[in-house]
């Protein structure tokens, strides 16, 4: 019956590169053979039919379908999937007039599009929750008025069964009128409220002590990384302070208006806006609970995205997350994807009610098969303990015992662990870390972050395991009441039907698992036995090694200190200073560079380029043939004796590959000379001379942050040179803007910054070592010689 | 009277023998009955009035060359080269041989009225010596009136237009040597010869000489038909620089010769037991022993470096020859094996070298594993006359922690021979083959031979090849205590302790083969019958 209900229909659907409605689509297309579908898809950057394609027909959702076309998949989709670009968030649902035209077609309409997520932006959830399904309604009765049509369409919105907000007891199958729990809250001065409060919070982030806030901590997570980039990341933290900002007030407001969330509070303002707006529209509410993985459609366990329950899940069997609140006896409400699914197909072949009024039903498991809080921890250890995630080392990972503590513990607990981390992590950031150092800074910061995300979990969550309202399922028992036998078997709602052990255990935490991309033991069943090496059998360093130095690639560009050297400015500049000093001379030289230390490591850390005009404005004076001959010597004394042998190498090995290679630093000319073999082309800095001698002033602009990228960028242009098949090699982030031109970039021995985003963005790291045969002075002072005054201020014969 | 050397046949009562372990020794128990230690002779007597021995013998030449007086006349271009970082070892308390002699040439130049006087160290592929070494080399005063005015060089083995071709021998050998001094009227080259290899037509043949020429008789085939090259009339090695030292003064190039030896006096009075025989440490030796052994086992690794290196010899003069080369050199010989010949009789299946802390090649710097294998199965291996001392197909014990560690200024193009080389073979014949021309004309390491104080570029393969001899003679090397990852890149077997070296020996010399232990330095020459 329900084929033949539905066959030959155009089916509309909004929201169908969501979870709900990927499953919604690929059901009728693969159920309902005659029938066609609409989907109304944001045209993003790539237009809708390209969405259409890789979101929706891509997804493994499809691969039962695609299995049984075979080679008719491609013309049957294309002749059966109708593709209408518009937005929910727009009136009219920026449709174009073939959008229009398609909609105007359709007999059913699934308004499945929502923000989901209960932490978003209280502005967006109202435009798409609140607003949304009303702009569906009233596009459909315009598109009805025109066209003159006999029949208006059947809307079926797909809600939420919390709209009921946070109460105890039976909920049930009706609209929130007539409920006894309707809470009294006009919904336009809340969208106007929610619009208002996007722009103060805008406002807000304007001023100017904000947005001193916002550059001071873009400096301290990117460093001297140049004004673009610290520009771009502070207009991004301003973005995100706004955002967040919204989601605080979404939350304040919906908690107090007696709803857990703004996403339950949206939706139920969104139910009633759709019921004052909708006219004479035919119109059916399905409320689903907890939508989870799916228990047999279109295959056991498949789910789309990380959904709400995952990442608790996640992070208990990751030990991470050792309680999580809730009532033993509550009951969590899950319902399978496929069985909302067959609840709304039931319902657009039933069609609306005939007297014009709404229908509403639940989806939902509760009231008919409850799962308690209790049975699903006791499930979830159970399978954890048989099949046990792996650490880092391959250990399995006991899964904690579960003690149902209160919200508020648990929050607390957490928010401990959290500032903890974060004020180690702080610690080691401060320092000046390194290499492997700086890695473990990298690893704490990771672990902060899913710190921080259990916590998150807990904070939205929490409400939902504690929820003691129960929601009534009378109307859907008896929809599935009237289903021929045949419908009934291959259209399953009945959450009767679900064997909670079974869907936990076979269908749901394995899908869960393999989704989280988690490595299970190798000692558990069905564990992928873990070589460290991918399908190439080479390690991931090796891989990323074999990338670097792939034949086909164009440029090498070096940073110079801390890349290829351990040594800086400061150190060839002491060195070079004190070459002819003597010893009272020297104490006295060491004396005040100590004193002056932390003011220069400051001054390094805001501005590489205002550090080096103020630092070498010492070299005024300084005679210029003396420091290029003693140039030769810090070379050997200095500049090899701390260099890199691999990194020194890696240059070579780039040569003898025929690329170019080009460093870039903003060391002295002097100090660089003896280096210039070793690459195809230097840029450093140099400064200006009068009467032979030094006058501290820099020819040009130094060669730091985004000025290394352009250098770089006009030296691959004038040689013919790709940036993307270009590799670059730098220690700090204050290089990013040269790291990120090009297409292969490899942080070496990267300080703690660099070492986050390396990490971030899976770039290559090298971690090259000084030579351990090398005598190292605990000083970089010149070596003592005989004669001869030296030129800094007070000893300086000018 | 110094007592000659002598071969100890270990029995029961036999105390640990004292084992050099790099920057520190042990004391190691041989098996009795099949194992014997082979002893340097004491430290002959030093010459009562050097700075009189070495006029005497600038006066009184010996073959026939005139008196040096006689050679030097007003307006005369004139050369004095010397012996570099690499002699003597370990570098000699001041005076050093070099000053006293380089001294005592300049004053009868001086008097004779010549201006035009240029100093060279005879560097041939090493590194460039620091100022502080030529200064501790050759003395202030010398320095300081050479140096400043660029009349003190360093040979440069790479300058296109500081090198001569001389032309070929008769084995098609090129000889292209220093043009300063191949064009001087009279080279006086000063050498100091600390054992039997050094001198005679080597000091300018290979001192002076270019990569173009030195590859003639630095190579596999040559060192491997040198057995060894510290007996020159049974070493390739010396017949190819005889060759080429005639052909130099056949095209009329002039050399006064002036060789000096060296007592082996070794190591200052606190450490003196570390050349006397066990049994006869006295109260106080023991003491220095477990002090400095304790000490040296709390000791940072780099710290006991520059301890060690630290160290000035103090070696006194023995000898002073000058006049004809092959003249002077077969009198340095007789007296450089008056010190350091030990009879030996017959081979053992083992020998058991104890390598020090220093090699020719890394003074005031580290002893990398290249130099470990150099140091053990070029040097100690080939301090024979007649046959090796251990048996064809017998077994090398070496003892030093070969730490996976370089000099970056010194030894830069050994760090990638190290890597990219033995990591592929460690066949010296393959190495030769595939590898060193590359490395030999790698202009990076030439940049830094040229401008910094590194190793030529094709050095690592040469301290390879003065292997070659011992790793074909050889069944096995194991060396003791050394670190694994770095003894295995060598191709050798790395064992903790000398009780596991010699169980491992066993696989390829039997259960209970004979043993000798080289109780070197100080250094000596074993006359194996």
């Amino acid at each position: 019956m329900l084929r033949e209900a539905l066959g030959g229909r155009r089916i509309g659907i909004t929201g169908a590169t969501g979870f709900l409605g990927t499953a919604l689509a690929e059901r009728l297309l693969r159920a309902v053979p005659e029938c066609e579908v609409a989907l109304l898809v944001r045209p993003g950057r790539r237009g809708p039919a390209d969405r259409v394609r890789r979101e929706i027909l891509r997804n493994d959702c499809f691969d039962r379908l695609r299995a049984e076309l075979g080679s008719e998949f491609q013309a049957t989709m294309d002749r059966r999937v109708r593709v209408m670009a518009g937005d929910v968030g727009e009136d009219g649902l920026g449709l174009d007039e073939a959008g229009r035209e398609l909609l105007a077609g359709c007999t059913t309409v699934v308004h499945s599009a929502a923000t989901v997520s209960f932490d978003s932006p209280l502005d967006r959830a109202v435009e798409i929750n609140l607003l949304g399904p009303s702009r569906v309604a009233a596009t459909l009765n315009d598109l009805h008025s025109r066209s003159g049509a006999k029949d208006k369409p059947h809307l079926v919105a797909v809600s939420t069964a919390y709209v009921a907000g946070s109460r105890r007891g039976l909920v049930p199958e009706a609209v929130l009128p007539e409920t006894p729990w309707a809470t009294e809250v006009a919904w336009r001065p809340e969208v106007a409220a929610a619009r208002r409060a996007r722009s103060d919070a805008d406002a807000a982030s304007r001023e100017p002590a904000a947005l001193a806030r916002f550059a001071k901590r873009a400096r301290a997570e990117l460093g001297a990384a140049g004004t673009p980039l610290l520009a771009a990341r502070s207009e991004k933290l301003r973005e995100e302070w706004v955002d967040t900002r919204l989601v605080e007030v979404g939350k304040a407001r919906a908690q107090g208006l007696g709803w857990p969330d703004a996403y339950a509070y949206t939706k139920s303002l969104g139910e009633r806006a759709l019921l004052d707006t909708r006219a004479d529209l035919p119109l059916t509410i399905v409320r689903p609970s907890i939508i989870e993985a799916a228990m047999e459609e279109p295959h056991p366990g498949w789910i789309r995205g990380f959904r709400m329950a995952d990442p608790v899940i996640i992070g208990y069997a990751r030990g991470l997350l050792r309680e999580f609140p809730g009532i033993p006896e509550g009951i969590i409400d899950v319902i399978p994807v496929d069985m909302v699914v067959a609840t709304i197909l039931a319902v657009a072949a039933r069609g609306p009610l005939a007297d014009g009024t709404p229908d509403v039903f639940h989806s939902a498991s509760g009231s008919r098969n409850p799962l308690r809080y209790r049975q699903l921890v006791d499930l979830v250890e159970e399978w954890f303990t048989e099949h046990p995630l792996a650490d880092s080392r391959d250990q399995p990972i006991s899964v904690p015992e579960w003690s149902f503590p209160g919200r508020h513990r648990v929050q607390r607990q957490l928010a401990r662990a959290t500032s903890a981390l974060g004020t180690a992590e702080k610690a080691l950031q401060a320092l000046p870390l390194r290499g492997k150092q700086a890695d473990l800074s990298a690893r704490l910061e990771e672990r902060r972050e899913e710190a921080e995300r259990a916590l998150s979990y807990v904070e939205l969550y929490g409400a939902y395991t504690e929820t003691e309202a129960v929601f009534a399922l009378d109307r859907l028992i008896g929809l599935w009441g009237t289903l021929p036998a045949a419908d009934q078997s291959d259209f399953s709602f009945d959450p009767a039907a679900i064997d909670w052990p079974h869907f936990c255990h076979d269908v749901y935490l394995p899908s869960v698992v393999a989704h989280a991309r988690v490595r299970l033991a190798p000692t558990a069943p069905g564990a992928k036995k873990r070589s460290g090496k991918g399908a190439t059998g080479l390690s991931r360093e090796e891989r990323g090694r074999k990338a670097v130095l792939a034949p086909e690639r164009h440029l090498a560009v070096f940073d110079l200190e801390n890349t290829l050297i351990a040594s800086n400015v400061v150190d060839s500049y002491s060195w070079l200073a004190t070459r002819h000093l003597d010893d009272a001379d020297r104490a006295r030289f060491v004396a005040r560079t100590l004193r002056e230390a932390p003011r220069l490591l400051a001054l390094d850390r805001a501005d590489r380029g205002d550090f080096l005009r103020y630092f070498y404005r010492r070299y005024d004076g300084a005679p210029v043939d003396r420091l290029r001959a003693d140039g030769w010597e810090l070379f050997s004394d200095m500049v090899l004796t701390k260099s890199f042998p691999a990194g020194i190498r890696r240059v070579r090995q780039h040569r003898a590959l025929g690329h170019k290679t080009l460093l870039i630093t903003g060391a002295l000319d002097v100090v660089i000379d003896p280096l210039r073999p070793l690459f195809d082309h230097v840029v450093c800095a140099e400064l200006g001379q009068k009467g032979g001698r030094y006058d501290g002033e820099l020819l040009e602009s130094p060669p730091t942050g985004e000025a290394r990228a352009i250098l770089m960028a006009d030296y691959a242009k004038a040689n013919g040179l790709d940036l993307e098949q270009s590799v670059a090699y730098a220690d700090s982030a204050s290089d990013l803007p040269m790291l990120e031109a090009v297409g292969h970039p490899v942080a070496v021995n990267p300080e703690t910054k660099l070492a986050a985003i390396a990490r971030k963005r899976g770039w290559h790291v090298e971690h090259w070592p000084k030579s351990p045969g090398a005598s190292r002075p605990p000083l970089p002072l010149g070596p003592r010689l005989s004669s001869a005054k030296g030129w800094i201020a007070g000893s300086n014969p000018r | 009277m110094p007592r000659p050397g002598f071969v100890l046949e270990v029995d029961r009562s036999t105390p640990p023998i004292l084992t050099w372990h790099g920057e520190g020794f042990r004391l190691e128990r041989l098996p009795p009955e099949r194992s014997r230690v082979i002893y340097a002779p004491e430290p002959v007597a030093a010459l009562d009035d050097p700075d009189q021995a070495i006029q005497d013998a600038l006066l009184a030449p010996l073959g026939d060359s005139p008196p040096l007086p006689d050679l030097l006349r007003a307006g005369m271009r004139l050369t004095i080269a010397f012996d570099d970082i690499s002699l003597p070892l370990p570098p000699m308390q001041r005076p050093d041989n070099r000053q006293r002699v380089i001294e005592a040439v300049l004053e009868m130049a001086a008097s004779a009225g010549v201006d035009d006087v240029v100093l060279i160290c005879a560097l041939a592929l090493h590194r460039r010596m620091t100022e502080a070494e030529l200064r501790h080399a050759i003395g202030d005063r010398v320095y300081d009136s050479f140096a400043p005015h660029g009349l003190l060089l360093q040979h440069d083995a790479e300058d296109p237009d500081g090198l001569v071709h001389l032309g070929q021998t008769d084995k098609g050998e090129d000889v292209e040597i220093n043009k300063r001094a191949a064009e001087s009227d009279l080279i006086v080259y000063v050498n100091i010869n600390l054992v039997a290899m050094d001198g005679g037509h080597k000091s300018v043949a290979t001192g002076l000489a270019s990569y173009r020429s030195l590859r003639h008789h630095h190579n596999v085939k040559t060192m491997r038909h040198s057995r060894s090259f510290m007996d020159q009339h049974n070493s390739e090695l010396h017949t190819s620089n005889w060759r080429m030292g005639r052909l130099i003064a056949a095209s009329g190039v002039k050399v006064f010769q002036i060789e000096t030896t060296l007592n082996n006096d070794a190591f200052p009075k606190p450490m003196a037991f570390l050349q006397k025989r066990e049994w006869e440490w006295s109260g106080r030796d023991r003491a220095a022993y477990i002090a400095t052994t304790k000490g040296l086992g709390r000791t940072p690794p780099k710290l006991a470096r520059s301890i060690f290196q630290s160290i000035k010899a103090p070696h006194a003069m023995t000898g002073v020859f000058a006049g004809e080369v092959e003249a002077v050199h077969a009198a340095t010989t007789d007296a450089v094996y008056a010190q350091q010949l030990v009879s030996v009789e017959g081979q053992t299946d083992v020998a058991v070298f104890g390598l020090p802390h220093i090699c020719p090649y890394n003074v005031n710097s580290i002893m990398n594993p290249i130099l470990v294998m150099c140091m053990g199965l070029g040097y100690l291996f080939n301090l024979y006359r007649g046959k090796p001392i251990v048996r064809q197909g017998g077994v090398a014990i070496l003892s030093h922690p070969t730490p996976w560690a370089f000099h970056p200024v010194h030894h830069p193009s050994y760090i990638d021979f190290f890597e990219e080389v033995l990591s592929e073979t460690t066949d010296p014949i393959e190495i030769e083959k595939t590898y060193e021309e590359r490395f030999a004309t790698d202009e990076w390491y030439r940049h830094l031979y040229r401008t910094s104080h590194a190793y030529h570029g094709v050095h690592p393969f040469y301290m390879w090849y003065w292997g070659a001899h011992a790793l074909e003679h050889l069944g096995d090397v194991i060396i003791v205590g050394g670190e694994p990852a770095a003894v295995r890149r060598l191709g050798f077997s790395p064992a903790s302790t000398l009780t596991d070296a010699l169980e491992m020996a066993s696989d390829t010399v039997g259960r209970h083969p004979t043993i000798s232990h080289f109780h070197c330095p100080p250094i000596m020459l074993a006359d194996v019958s």
